[in-house]
Order: C-alpha cells, then structure tokens, then sequence
C-alpha cells in the first residue's frame, strides 16, 4: 500500500485506505438489561467491539448483596453474578460474531468462564469465541486496585487462563499486559516500558516452568487431544504470540508514538534473546490503547475534547505503531460517568479520524525519521535499563512484594503533581490560561454526567436471590465441590469453573472458594519508602504552621488519609498521604479496600486529629455518611472529616451537611493549599484546647 | 466523650476495665507534650502503675525482617487463645519535616478488625522527653489493659537496649540471609534477646542456615548454661507457620521468668534504667551525680513504689531545676 505517485497537488485519496482499528467504548453499568441496551445501541452506531466495564463487586468477587458491595452495585459497570446475568448482557448479541474486551482481572477465569457458557447456551462454540480478558494481575497490585488473591496464586491464574486458551479457545486473547494503568498512576513512558514487560517476563518465566501444565489432563479432558508435555518451543512461541498490549498515551503524543515504536522493538527483542522464538508473525506486538484519562481536567473541561483527539492522534499516526483497538474516553472524564451522548463524541472522534483523514491511505511516515529514531532508541535503551533492574530484583512478583514499583509510580506521580503546582507543567485551564466564560456544557443547575438510578442496586439484589432460589442447590454444591477439588489438586481452573457456571454457582461463591484456598492479599501502598520532595515557599510555610499547631495540640498534628469501600483508586490518597508527611504531619495510611469500621477504628486507635477519606467511585453518598455517622457513635464526633474524590457539587453540599469539613474534587490541583485548609479544620476543631 | 470532660483517674479506672477508646486517649495524653497535661498524665500513670497485668513483649530486628506481619499472625494466635492484644508499633521513617508515614498497621490483616486486638503507631520523632519515654508510659497504658502487649522497634544494635528496659522479654526477628551472624555479632545483638525467631522460612533453605548460624553465635558469645540459652525458633509470618511454637516460647520464658523470680527483678532494673536514663536525657551525667548519682536514685525508687517511672523522673528533675536554680540565683 505504498502513495500513488502523483504530481499534481490534489486531494484525491493517493491509496485505498487501510481497514481501520477496532472502535470500542469501554462501558456498563447499572444491570445486564441496561447494559444490553447500551451495547446494542452502540453497535447500531459503528462501533464494531465491545469493551465490558463490570461494576467493582463483581470485579473483586463478592455477590450484590455482600455487605461490601454495599453502594457499589451498578455504579461504574455492569453487575454480573450469574449465568443469567451474562445472558442478558449479551442477548441478541452473537458472541461468535462478537469481539469483546473484558476488564476483569482477579475473577478474570470466572467471567470468562460466564463467556463460554453463554456462548455455549447461545448454540455456538467456545473455539471461535474472539476478545480479551485483561487477566493482569500485577498492574491491579501497582494501580488498579481490583486484587484479590496473593501473587502466586494469581500468577497461577493467570497460566492457566492463557494454556486453557491457547488449547481450547485459540483466538482468545488470554491476557492484556496493561501499561495503561501505570500511566494513570503517575509512570513515565520508560517506567511504562519497563514495568510492563517485566511484568510480562514474569508470566512467560512462570509459564515456561511449569510447561507441565499440560500434563495435568484436564486439558485434554476439556478438549485439548494434544499429546502431554512440556511446554514445547512451538507452544511458547504460541503462547509469545497470544500476549496482548494494552497502553496508554498521554498529551505528548509525538514521544508517546516513540514510546509504542520502543515497545513494538523491545517485546521482538526480548522474543528472540529471552525465548528464542523466531516466527515473525508471533514476535510482533499488538495492543490496544485507551488514552490517557489522568491528564483530563474538570475545570473547562470541554477542552478535554481537544487532548482526546491529540492522543488518539499519537497512537494512529504512524503505521508502523498503530494501535489495533482503540478506547477513547468521554470530555467529561473529571466530571463522573459519561452518558451515551459522551461516548458518541468519542467514538465519532475516532470515525473521524479513521474515516474523514487520510491516515490510513499512507504507509508509515516516519520510516528513516532521524527525530523519531533517536526518540525512539532513548526509551528503548532507559526502559532495557530499568528492566534489567527489575529482573535483577527478582522480577515482577519480587518488585511487587518490596514495594519497588510502586513507589517509583508514586515517586513519579509526586513529581509530576509538584510540576503541576509549580506551573512547571503547563495544565491549559487548570495552572493557566483560566480565565474562562461559562460553559454551555456545564451549567449550573444541570448534570453533565450519567446518573446511576439509585434502584438498580436494590433491584439487581432481588433478582439475584430469585436466582439463588430457583436454581439447582445440589448441584451448586457439586460444582462448588469439584472446584475446590481441582483447585487443591493443582488442575487448570477453566472446566471446573465452566461447569460451576452452568451449574448456577455465583460470582461470589466461585470467588468465595479461591479466597478459602489461596487466601487474600494486599499489596504495598508504596507510600511510606517515597523519598520526600525538595519543600516549596508553600510548602514551608505550611510546615511551620503544621510545627505550631501541634505545639499547641500538644502532640505533633496526625491524620488518617482512609478509602472506605471497593474503590481501588489510590492516586488521591497516596499523593494526600506524601503530601502531609512532608508538610510535617504524621500520617496514616493503610491502602485501599478499608471497610468503614475498619477505618472508624483506626482513627481511635491511632488517635488522629483529623480524618480523610478518598472516594473516586461514586459511591461516597453511602460510604463518607456511614463513617461519619460512626465515628459520632464511637465518641469520636470531635474529630473532624474532609473528603476528596469525585464528588459532584450537589453531593458535595450534602455531605457538608452531613458533617464533612471540607470536600475536595480534581480541581483543587494546590496541595500545599489543602494542606493549610487541614490546618485550619483542625485548628477549628480543637479552639479550646 | 471528650477527652476534657474526664478526670485522670476515671481515665484510668476505663483503661483498666480495657475500654478501648480510654485506652487510646490515655496514649494520646501520655504523649501530650504540653505542661499543663502532664500533671495529669502523671496521675494516669500513677493510678496505673504496678497494676498492669499485660505481659510486654519487644519485637525487633532489621527493616523488613517481618515484625508486623508476625504481629500479625501473633495477634491472631493468641486470639485464638482467647487472649487481648495490645500493640505499640514504633516507626523509624519521620522525615526533616517531623513528618512520619507509619506504615506497620498496614501488616495488619484480618486481626485489625478483631475487637480484642489494638494496635497504635508512634513515630519515632525527636520530641522533649525522647521516644524511649512515650513508649515507656504507652506500654504501661496497653499493659493495664490488654493481656500480652508487644512492641515493634527497629532496630540493630543500640535500641535494642532501651526496648529490653520496657519490655519482660524480648525477641529478635531474623531475616534469612546468609552470612549474617557477622552481623548480628558486631551488632551485639546475640546479647540481648530471649527469643530469636529466623522468619521466612518459606524461602526455602536459607532460615534454616541462619538459624543454624545464630545458634552455633549463642553457642560461642554467651556463656550461660546452654540450657538457658534462648532458643532459635524459626518459621513464616506470611503464612502462619511456626506461629504457635513462638507462643508457647514466649508462654515458657514469661512461666520460667516467674518462678525464678526474674520477672519482678527485671521490670525492677527496666524501670531505674528508664529513669536513669531520661535524667541522663535531660541533665546530663553531671546532672544525675549533681541528684546523688545511681544510689540516691535507687534509694528514692525504693522509698516510692507506688509511683510511676514518670512520676519519678518528674519528682527527681523538679528537684534538679530547684536546686539549680537556688544556686544560680545572684
Ligand atoms: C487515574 C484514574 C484511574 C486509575 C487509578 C490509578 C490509581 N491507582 O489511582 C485506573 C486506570 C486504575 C482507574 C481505574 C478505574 N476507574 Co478511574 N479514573 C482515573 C482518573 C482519570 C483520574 C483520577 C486520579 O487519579 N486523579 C489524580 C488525583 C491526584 O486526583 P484525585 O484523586 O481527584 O485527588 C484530588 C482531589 O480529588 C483531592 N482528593 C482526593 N482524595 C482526597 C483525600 C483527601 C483526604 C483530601 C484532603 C483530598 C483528596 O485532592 C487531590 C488533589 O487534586 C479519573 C477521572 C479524572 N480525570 O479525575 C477516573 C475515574 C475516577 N475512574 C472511574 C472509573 C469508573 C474507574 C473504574 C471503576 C472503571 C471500571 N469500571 O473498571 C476503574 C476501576 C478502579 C477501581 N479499582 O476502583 C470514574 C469514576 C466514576 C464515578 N465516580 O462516578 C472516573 C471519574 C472516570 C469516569 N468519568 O468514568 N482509574
Ligand atoms: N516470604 C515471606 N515474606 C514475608 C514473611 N513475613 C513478612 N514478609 C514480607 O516481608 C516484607 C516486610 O514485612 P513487614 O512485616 O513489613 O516487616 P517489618 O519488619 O515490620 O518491616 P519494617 O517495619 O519496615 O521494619 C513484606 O513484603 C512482607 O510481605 C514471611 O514469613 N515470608
Ligand atoms: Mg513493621
């Protein structure tokens, strides 16, 4: 598909254009039944894949009416607990004409599982299924959040969902080794790179040593009729080739496609030294992206529009690196849930791109680029240093457990918020160029973002207990049975969990039976090695007002920074914890995942002056009042409470009223200025002492 | 309830019932630096003194060695046990800020949500009066109501020292390496513990090595009877095992400690050593000999059992600052 050499300067395509990427719009929520709406409207307007959100129980494990799920059901995804629900979500969608990326990573075996059944109910067969599970375990421990079992455990799920597809599923894409999300937790495009195919090192090491996989027979029991063995070369090579990418890209687009040029050459490199394999087609990277949602702004947000279509630019432009699927999210990213509305500007970014530009008539344009090259081989030879770092620790799993990873993220998540405060890093509309008239798109008195009817919970709840009531209970606790029997023995985890799945087995039970046998875990929070950043003028004042106040206090000023609930968005708090530390406060805080008793407890043991809560998912109506209202309970009414997250402003005024000092959304980008509003809070509080 | 609305001695009476939210803010006050608060803490202590029934136990050993996690699987075995835990973690990572990230409580797992387990972080911050004596008077507060209290520190070589002086035993939480008895040699460490515990024996092979090197070190550096050697126990915080023989060691130093009567003589020397040592703090050795030196401490400890360390360090260094301040008068 080389330019048609043409002399005259006109407009007419210079080649057929090249078949586009796959469109997708990551999305879900409130129930299988609005989803399936959702889905099927969304194809009806050109999207040609379908990206699955599920709701953060299902994510983590528990069934709609676990005491955990509480305020989350429905919120930011679908809730999928049963063979029932999958079917909905899918009814009149065909699944073996369907491509479908699902996010879903510590239940990954069981919804994948939920897939197959359907599929199988639906008439058709496993075999042609296409799509995804994203099935990556170790950025859930560095970003994302959604982890459940301790990293062997899940490193062996994951093996066992890529040799259970590469045999039974072929076109399957078994696991997506995301670098996304370290971006979205503060990674440079290096540490991207590195941590990324480290991490990917790690599942092919762990593959290739227990090549014995495949003698374990349920494979062949389950339809693999290939002869036992190692893992054979031809199978590694496979298993090389069924590894999938998915990245991020940031508002530096032009270095972001030199960083996809340095990942493509880099995962060839590590296939021919590391693994020796030398089939082309097997050695060439393929990804998907999602652009960069963290660099997205809620104040004047429709610029957000502009940065999209950048970013999409600089995973597109070069042919060479082009993404194979691309997810864009909504202008109202900061703002809470996009509505159908936002996603179609979205999508319509991506036909524009795809169908109005000439993008796709050329072949690579920066082939013999000396610019790009250069870029290109300075990430490639940083990101090889950083890697071997990381192998020489012991690997992913290594530099999971000691922390390492994450607090570099962290480390350089604080840089890039310190450049942010500084004005060092140009934010247009947040640390410049504010002055603004008002927004059309956002008007007082008017929602700009999906509302989550606040009865889907209760009615998804009732649903799952028809469920629980009308299925087989003997057979459920044979299929339970057999699982944890497989588990125990050391089978693949696939064909006992479809059959689990047919049986009417629920999300929570399945994981229930992993919890019992592997146990749970938590990862590092990465906060308390960071190093600490050099003070500002800001900083140093707030320093010595932190000093004097806790002179007066009597002891030196000490906050708890808290995340209540299934919420795994850890960027705020962390950055809240360092923050405070450096302002000279005594800081604790114990990670995401925290239940609200758990937190309230906390506070009095530790004897706090102050209590923060982080809430990104929506669910802080339920979560930040239950603290609240407990803390008054256990005596404890005079500590004060400030709230950060995702809040839009009427909620805001409602937990002001509830209580809450203060609440503070993404706008509030000055920390040192927070800071000094928890000075004042505590301050307040304790006048008479 | 707050915290003004209460005198010190119904603050106390509540410790000792194990009121959990008493407890906390008999730690808060204990560690409340403001002179008009510590009359008060003075009184907590008092009232508390002698009546603590908790048994302390110190935890120490390299960063990373797995203190928290094994106080963790600790808590969770005594629990079992049917016994109160109360936990007094010290955190080194304060910063020039006086800022401190205290990260032990995360280790923590399901035994946080026990209602009989307590946990409190304290950072080891430079503060008047020094962290040894925060501690000292938290581990009173815990003691008085919780039946076993530990105490993680930091800690290679000197600070183990000032936790033996609050604590009836202490153990040492070996990381499994090879070539650490050099280490833990020159360290001094193998003087000090009742207790080792090589954790991480689910890495295979080195554990036992280095508990085979700390036994053959105690073999070679202490001289007592090798029946009264303190055994090397090893086993893995992380997953439990090895858990309950490092309870029923700690059960067998507490049971040996009272028939000896090794008990009541170490707290004995705990307590002056804290008091010497805080008036070493605050005085200096001039200080201390200006009082009378070490006899007359003793012979003021003795006439005053009832009082706390604290009390007495306040007596002593109130006598201090009036003498000094008579002889600098013009
Ligand atoms: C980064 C990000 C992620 C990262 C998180 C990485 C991490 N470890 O934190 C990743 C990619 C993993 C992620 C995943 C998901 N995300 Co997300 N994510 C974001 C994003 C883009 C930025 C959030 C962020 O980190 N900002 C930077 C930090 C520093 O800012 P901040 O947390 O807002 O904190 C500031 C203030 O709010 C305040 N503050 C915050 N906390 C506290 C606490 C205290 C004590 C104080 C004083 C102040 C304070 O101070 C900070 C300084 O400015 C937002 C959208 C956006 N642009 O805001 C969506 C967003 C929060 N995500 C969203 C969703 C839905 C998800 C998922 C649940 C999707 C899914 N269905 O799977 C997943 C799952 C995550 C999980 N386990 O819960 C939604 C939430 C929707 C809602 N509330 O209704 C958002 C709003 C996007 C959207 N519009 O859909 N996400
Ligand atoms: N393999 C293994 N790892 C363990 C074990 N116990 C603790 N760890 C790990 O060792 C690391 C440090 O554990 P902590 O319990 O925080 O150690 P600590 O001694 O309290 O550390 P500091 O308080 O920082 O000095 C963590 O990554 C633990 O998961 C164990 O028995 N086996
Ligand atoms: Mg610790």
């Amino acid at each position: 598909m080389s330019p048609r050499p043409d002399s005259r300067a006109d407009s007419r395509p210079v080649s057929r254009p090249e078949k586009p990427w796959l469109f997708r719009t990551y999305s879900g929520h409130s129930s299988a039944r609005a989803s399936n709406a959702l889905y099927r409207s969304n194809l009806a307007k050109g999207q040609t894949g379908l990206s699955v959100a599920f709701d953060l129980p299902t994510q983590t494990g528990y069934d709609s009416d676990h005491p955990l799920a509480r305020g989350e059901v429905g919120k930011v995804g679908v809730p999928i607990c049963h063979i029932d629900d999958m079917q909905t979500l899918f009814d009149a969608i065909p699944l073996e004409q369907m491509n479908t990326s699902m996010t879903i990573n510590a239940t990954a075996a069981w919804l994948l599982a939920l897939y197959v059944a359907t599929a199988e109910r639906q008439g058709g067969s496993a075999r042609k299924l296409r799509g995804t599970t994203q099935n990556d375990i170790i950025k859930e421990y560095l970003s994302r959040g959604t982890f459940g079992f301790p990293p062997e455990a899940s490193m062996r799920l994951t093996s066992e969902i890529v040799s259970y597809t590469v045999a039974n599923v072929p076109d399957w894409n078994p696991i997506n080794v995301c670098s996304y999300h370290l971006q979205e937790a503060g990674a440079t495009p290096v540490q991207e790179i590195a941590f990324s195919m480290a991490n990917a090192i790690s599942l092919l090491d762990s593959l290739r040593a227990s090549g014995d996989l495949r003698a374990s027979g349920d494979l062949r029991a389950s339809g693999d009729l290939r002869a036992s063995g190692d893992l054979r070369d031809a199978d590694l090579a496979k298993v090389f080739g069924r590894i999938s990418f998915f990245l991020n890209a940031g508002i530096r687009f032009v270095e972001e496609m030199c960083k996809c040029r340095a990942m493509t050459a880099l995962w060839e490199e590590i296939g021919r030294t590391r693994y020796g394999i030398t089939d082309e087609k097997m050695l060439r990277l393929r990804y998907g992206v999602q652009v960069n949602s963290l660099g997205l702004t809620e104040a004047q947000p429709e610029n957000n529009i502009v940065r999209i279509a950048l970013e999409a630019l600089g995973v597109t432009l070069s042919q060479r690196a082009r993404a194979r699927s691309l997810q864009l999210p909504a202008w109202n990213e900061a703002l809470g849930l996009p509505r159908p509305w936002d996603q179609q500007l979205s999508l319509r970014t991506q036909q524009i791109l795809a169908y109005e530009t000439d993008l796709l008539e050329y072949d690579d344009l920066f082939d013999g680029s000396h610019v790009v090259e250069r870029r290109t081989r300075e990430l490639m030879d940083a990101a090889r240093a950083e890697l071997e770092n990381v192998l020489a620790m012991g690997g992913a799993v290594a530099a999971v457990e000691n922390a390492y990873m994450k607090q570099k993220l962290v480390e350089s998540h604080t840089a890039r918020i310190r450049a942010i405060e500084s004005g060092a890093l140009t934010v247009v509309g947040v640390n410049a160029y504010r002055e603004t008239v008002e927004s059309p798109l956002v008007q007082a008195g008017t929602s700009s973002i999906l509302k989550v009817d606040e009865s889907a919970e209760r009615a998804q709840i009732e649903s799952l207990r028809a469920f629980r009531s009308r299925r087989n209970a003997a057979e459920v606790a044979t299929a339970i049975r057999q699982l944890e029997d497989a588990i125990r023995a050391g089978q693949n985890i696939m064909p006992p969990s479809i059959a689990a799945a047919k049986a009417g087995v629920t999300t929570g039970e399945w994981t229930e039976v992993l919890r019992r046998v592997f146990g749970e875990y938590r990862a590092p929070t990465g906060v308390a090695a960071s190093s600490a950043a050099a003070a500002s003028p800001a900083d140093s004042q707030v320093r010595e007002r932190v000093d004097a106040l806790s002179q007066r206090l009597g002891r030196r000023l000490k906050i708890l920074v808290g995340k209540p609930g299934l919420d795994g968005h850890s960027n705020g708090a962390e950055q809240i914890a360092v923050k405070a530390r450096d302002a000279g406060m005594e800081v604790v805080y114990d990670g995401i995942r925290l239940t609200p008793e758990e937190i309230v407890q906390s506070a009095r043991d530790e004897g706090v002056h102050v209590v923060g809560l982080s809430i990104l998912s929506g669910s802080h109506g339920v979560l930040v009042v239950d603290v609240v209202e407990r803390m008054k309970a256990a005596g404890l009414g005079a500590i004060p409470v400030v709230v950060g997250g995702i809040i839009p402003p009427e909620d805001a005024r409602a937990l002001e009223r509830a209580g809450v000092r203060r609440v503070y959304t993404p706008k509030d980008f000055d920390l040192a200025r927070i800071m000094g509003e928890i000075v004042d809070v505590v301050a307040e509080a304790n006048r008479a002492a | 309830m707050s915290e003004g609305a209460e005198s010190p001695s119904e603050l106390a009476a509540r410790v000792k019932a194990g009121d959990r939210g008493a407890v906390a803010r008999a730690l808060n006050l204990v560690d409340d630096r403001r002179s008009a608060r510590r009359a008060d803490a003075l009184v907590l202590l008092d009232a508390l003194e002698g009546q603590g029934r908790g048994r302390r136990i110190g935890l120490t050993g390299a960063p990373g060695a797995g203190k928290s996690t094994l106080l963790d699987a600790l808590a969770t075995g005594l629990r079992a046990r049917g016994r109160t835990v109360g936990i007094l973690a010290v955190d080194p990572s304060s910063r020039k800020s006086g800022g401190a990230l205290l990260g032990d409580r995360f280790r923590m797992g399901a035994s946080a949500r026990d209602a009989g387990v307590f946990f409190r972080s304290l950072a080891a911050r430079d503060q008047l009066g020094g962290l040894a004596e925060v501690a000292g008077a938290s581990v009173e507060v815990l003691a008085a109501a919780f039946d076993v209290v530990f105490v993680e520190t930091v800690g290679v070589g000197q600070s183990e020292a000032s936790v033996a002086d609050f604590v009836d035993t202490l153990v040492f939480v070996a990381q499994p390496a090879a070539g650490d008895l050099l280490q833990f040699m020159k360290a001094g460490i193998l003087e000090w513990p009742d207790v080792f515990f090589v954790n991480k024996s689910d890495l295979e092979g080195l554990a036992t090595r280095t508990a085979t090197e700390l036994r053959a070190g105690l073999d070679l550096g202490r001289g007592e009877d090798p029946a009264d050697r303190p055994p090397v126990l090893s086993g893995s915080a992380r997953d439990g095992v090895g858990i309950d023989a490092l309870i029923d060691a700690l059960d067998a130093h507490h049971a040996k400690q009272d028939r000896t009567g090794e008990f009541r003589r170490r707290r004995e020397a705990g307590r002056l050593a804290r008091i010497e040592s805080a008036l070493v703090r605050r005085y200096g050795r001039f200080g201390l000999a200006r009082l009378g030196g070490r006899p007359a401490l003793e012979a003021f400890v003795a006439a005053h059992p009832a009082r706390s360390a604290e009390g007495v360090i306040d007596a002593l260094g109130a006598r201090f600052e009036a003498g000094f301040a008579a002889k600098s008068e013009p």
